[in-house]
């Protein structure tokens, strides 16, 4: 009876069927999944194939990847994006979703024109944690916060009242919600520029001034800051309670009300859930477990082992939930909050509000002015689609122009036959042939692609042909000024002296090494010349992270060389010119071996006789070299500073992960700009596109250039 | 050159050197700190030393495993392997023989080929990803090792036929005819006489092209979907978060990566100075 069993159960298991889960997850909340999926497959034999992507990533991993059949059958996201992915079509209805028994918002947010996607797992907003030994009783106005931070707080003392990310938008929006501000006008349409968010500016900036808390907080500083009873007050979510140091006591609140209007803070309510993909080749198996992953003992193991607040009603219930104060606490502030909208506007409201928040907070622009800041980027992201045009005179453009060329071609060659003019041709193109092929397939059409999408506006999935209304739109700097970071211009003049500032310096740095190095008679020349080299072999995203990591303001290795050197902090990336410098700094670093590797081989092509020569002539050091050693550089060190100008040009991965931008965008170079397009900013790929082939313009012209200053084909 | 440094100026030379290295080595020392401190977070100090020892982080990285239990170090380890092995060797083959072709023989669309494959070098790589995804899955190589392998060597290719291309220019044709006046077949020729020849170009275009693959992380994020296959770079990703990055697994994770590419470029580096400049004088 047994073997029976055992062995139906091992068919079972060789032909069952997969079901491939994508999350986001870390750490306990990973686990929890990992464990609950062994439960499905135990329960129904059914495999659940998991992948982490890490969740900044995982959301165009996701509509890049099912609409091509290669994605998942369940994925966990929260439930903001839902209507990108709705009009993308990637998601399916969640069919068997029993709306009772679930908490009110978490279902509602998953709510799309009256049908139901998802099955919401997990709740997660911000609450107030209040550190329990400093006797302060649980403020439930803001007058009362302002008179418990004045009291906690000691600036002599490096002392604070309170701790939060106040530079981004979702820590910012239950203030701006209790000071009245509303995001969304009844006809969907938005307005930054109102007394709501002047005053709720005005407040944060106020506690700021006051030193009740600090500035440019990020969540390391926050975390540090509770730690060591140097903030009394903390706004933060359930994943805090992780970062709290075991013997710190604590408390739970919901967000205080504001004082002035009477209104509660509220705070975005996100509602995770397992979507079901639209593609799923097993729809029944896929609902099944994705609901299967919401409710009974898998939400148990989520909340003891990932500490979710549960979505589940009946989980309130349990023994081990109901004593966990942490979860009943959050249960009771979510009542307070509201979804955050699933709407595409949604999506582009936070970089507007990031960046006036961060403005005032820096000092660079007053209260009343930040609406009016946000609104004009929030205009300018939400670019309208252009007019629809026929691509009519195009395609006979484009075949006029196609015969021409053949035509063209034909007549070069008429006169003498082709045997004599290419002896070798067959030889020839049978060597160049699977490199062509590849090449075609793989570069060429890509690139040809990308080139012709500049004349597309796309839209979720749907492309429309505009013309050059694109090109238009950038070069006359459409809803922006022409020196705002936003602008063509302003990002092309960043560009050029980001390529500028980069090419001189590891030019020089490497001309001047390779002439200390290049005396053959040197001792230890080989140690210092592989030392040397070292940054060149880092991959090139590794030395941004770690270079990121020493421009941190409170724990990087910079600032602590400079503290000891008696000057204050940097903060490096709120100000243009120290952001802009850590980004050439980095560059640097990592650029200069190139060049000094290649000055090196061309100096021992220089013969020593030439410079003995000049020493009898009597020749300085310094006529040596500018007769001498420069002008028999050049033909190996032109192409390489070509080259590296290129390379720097569309130096994506240092602007991006080095300044990424900051501040403000001004830091962003165009290649990155147009990444952000593509990217960030709802996947406008033919404006990002756009972009692209504009800076394609920018080299070509600038490698014709250099082909007039080298004399010949650049190489 | 002057053959007679004093003994001040050799001092101030070494001393010079020295400081220029440590200044350079300064931010891998950080990184070493990073990796064999107990710690997750950054620490402001400046000392590039650590202060406690632990191998705790790179025994996490070595050692990771997924839900059932595989060890994913070893297989990503081997799928980075395979990936930068077979790109180099696909690549190189390409770029060899069609770098050959366009430094000895005359054929039509010669230059013009010679010209785009500049061109296209010029058009940022991250918005051809939308077309290739599209293409990838038509051939049916999404998510698959072969389908990256292809991208890499492709996207390689224009730098390496370029380079290997001027070197070609370099070699003398008398040694290829002297061949064929001895009997030898075109064949013989080009892999007995110009390969030989060509070796430091071509240890230089392999190493770019491994190191290329090797370091790659963006198109492989995108195109690979299976943990077990991720190459290193990928598996790296996980620990650097939006909102929290464990800096202690990121620095051994960096530094295990690192190591393989900086032992390939001290065995070539003698080749890279010659490597580098012989084709780029000749254009």
């Amino acid at each position: 009876m047994l073997f029976l069993a055992l062995l139906s159960a091992s068919i079972a298991l060789a032909d069952a069927p997969v079901l491939k889960l994508w999350h986001g997850y870390r750490g306990g909340e990973e686990q929890a999944i990992e464990q609950a999926a062994k439960a499905f497959t135990a329960l129904t034999g059914t495999q659940v194939e998991l992948l982490a992507v890490p969740y900044d990533a995982l959301s165009s991993k996701l509509t890049s990847a099912i609409p091509h059949e290669a994605g998942p059958d369940v994925f966990i996201f929260a439930h903001e994006r839902l209507r990108q992915f709705h009009r993308m079509k990637i998601v399916a209805p969640s069919v068997a979703l029993d709306r009772s028994k679930y908490l009110a918002p978490a279902v509602d947010a998953l709510e799309l024109d009256g049908t139901l996607y998802g099955y919401p797992l997990s709740i997660k907003c911000l609450a107030l944690f209040l550190r329990e030994d400093r006797g302060f009783a649980a403020p439930t106005t803001t007058a009362e916060l302002e008179r418990l931070l004045t009291q906690a707080a000691d600036p002599s003392k490096n002392q604070f009242g309170l701790a939060y990310e106040a530079g981004d938008f979702y820590f910012h929006a239950p203030i701006f919600f209790g000071f009245g501000g509303v995001l969304f006008k009844p006809d969907g349409r938005s307005q930054f520029d109102t007394p709501a968010m002047t005053s709720s500016m005005k407040w944060v900036k106020s506690l700021q001034d006051r030193k009740l808390m600090p500035q440019e907080v990020s969540g390391a500083l926050v975390k540090t800051l509770f730690n060591e009873n140097r903030a009394a007050v903390v706004i933060s979510g359930p994943w805090f309670t992780g970062e709290i140091d075991p013997g710190v006591p604590y408390s739970i609140h919901p967000l205080p009300i504001v004082s002035d209007t009477g209104l509660p803070m509220a705070p975005f309510l996100g509602v995770e859930a397992a979507f079901v993909s639209s593609r799923t080749r097993q729809p029944e198996l896929a609902q099944a477990f994705a609901k299967f992953l919401s409710l009974g003992d898998a939400t148990v193991t989520r909340v003891t082992l990932g500490r979710q607040i549960p979505a589940e009603l009946a989980a309130y219930e349990n023994e081990v939930v109901a004593k966990d104060q942490m979860i009943t606490a959050f249960r009771a502030v979510a009542e307070r909050g509201t979804p955050t909208p699933n709407t595409l506007e949604m999506a582009r409201v936070w970089e507007p509000m990031k960046l006036a928040l961060r403005a005032v907070l820096q000092g660079g622009v007053a209260p009343e002015d930040a609406g009016a800041l946000a609104d004009r980027r929030y205009r300018a992201l939400n670019r309208e689609a252009p007019p629809t045009t026929s691509p009519l005179p195009w395609i006979i453009g484009i075949v006029i122009g196609l015969l021409a060329f053949v035509g063209y071609q034909l007549r070069a060659g008429r006169g003498t036959s082709f045997a004599r003019r290419f002896p070798e041709a067959g030889r020839g193109l049978l060597y160049v042939a699977p490199a062509a092929t590849g090449l075609f397939v793989l570069v060429i059409i890509p690139f040809v692609i990308g080139l012709s999408l500049s004349l597309f506006h796309h839209d979720a999935g749907d492309y429309t042909f505009v013309g050059l209304a694109n090109f238009t739109d950038i070069l006359t700097s459409k809803g922006y000024r022409i020196t705002e970071p936003l602008s063509f211009y302003f990002t092309l003049v960043v560009t050029l002296v980001w390529t500028l500032a980069n090419v001189v310096l590891h030019v020089s740095i490497g001309l001047f090494l390779a002439i200390l190095l290049k005396d053959p008679l040197l001792k230890l020349r080989g140690v210092y010349r592989v030392l040397l080299i070292v940054p060149w072999a880092v991959p090139n995203y590794i030395t941004a992270m770690m270079w990121k990591g020493m421009f941190h303001q409170q724990f990087g290795a910079i600032n602590a060389i400079l503290g000891h050197l008696g000057v204050e902090p940097v903060s490096w990336f709120t100000h243009w010119t120290t952001s802009f410098a850590a980004n050439v700094i980095t560059n640097t670093w990592l650029g200069f071996p190139f060049m000094m590797v290649v000055s090196l081989g061309a100096l021992q092509s220089i013969p020593t006789d030439l410079y003995e020569a000049a020493e009898v002539d009597g020749a300085s050091k310094w006529t040596q070299f500018r007769r001498i050693t420069l002008p028999l550089l050049k033909p190996a060190l032109l192409p390489a500073v070509i080259l590296g100008s290129v390379w720097t040009f569309n130096m994506f991965n240092i602007i991006y992960l080095v300044s990424g931008g900051e501040p403000g965008g001004g830091t962003d170079i165009l290649v990155s700009e147009a990444y952000r397009w593509a990217f960030q900013r709802n996947e406008q790929y033919g404006f990002a596109a756009a972009y692209s082939v504009l800076i394609f313009f920018v080299l070509f012209a600038w490698s014709q250039v250099t082909k007039r200053l080298s004399g010949a084909e650049p190489a | 050159m002057n053959r007679t440094l004093s003994r001040w100026k050799l001092f101030a030379l070494h001393a010079g050197l020295s400081l220029l290295c440590a200044a350079t080595l300064y931010p891998v020392l950080w990184v070493i700190k990073l990796a064999l401190s107990p710690t997750q977070t950054l620490s402001m100090s400046a000392n590039p030393f650590p202060e406690a020892v632990t191998l705790d982080h790179f025994r996490d990285v070595l050692g990771s495993t997924d839900a059932q239990g595989r060890w994913l170090f070893g297989r990503q380890l081997l799928s980075s392997l395979v990936v930068s092995g077979a790109t180099t060797l696909v690549g190189l083959t390409l770029a060899v023989t069609a770098a050959y072709a366009l430094s000895r023989f005359r054929f039509p669309g010669k230059q013009s080929g010679m010209q785009l494959l500049l061109v296209t070098q010029m058009f940022p790589a991250t918005l051809m990803l939308v077309p290739l995804y599209s293409i990838l899955q038509k051939l049916n190589l999404l998510d698959s090792i072969g389908g990256l392998v292809l991208v890499y060597a492709t996207s390689s290719l224009p730098f390496c036929v370029w380079m290997l291309k001027g070197y070609f220019d370099t070699i003398p044709r008398e040694l290829e005819e002297a061949a064929i006046m001895d009997g030898a077949s075109p064949g013989q020729v080009f892999i007995k006489v110009v390969l030989p020849l060509a070796r430091p170009a071509l240890a230089v275009t392999a190493l770019f092209s491994f190191m290329q693959a090797w370091n790659e992380f963006i198109l492989a994020a995108t195109l690979l979907n299976d943990t077990t296959r991720f190459t290193l770079p990928v598996a790296l990703q996980r620990y650097v978060g939006e909102y929290k990055t464990e800096w202690g697994h990121f620095a051994a994770g960096a530094l295990i990566i690192s190591a393989p590419v900086m032992a390939l470029f001290f065995a070539l580096q003698k080749f890279l100075v010659g490597g580098l400049t012989a084709g780029a004088v000749k254009g």
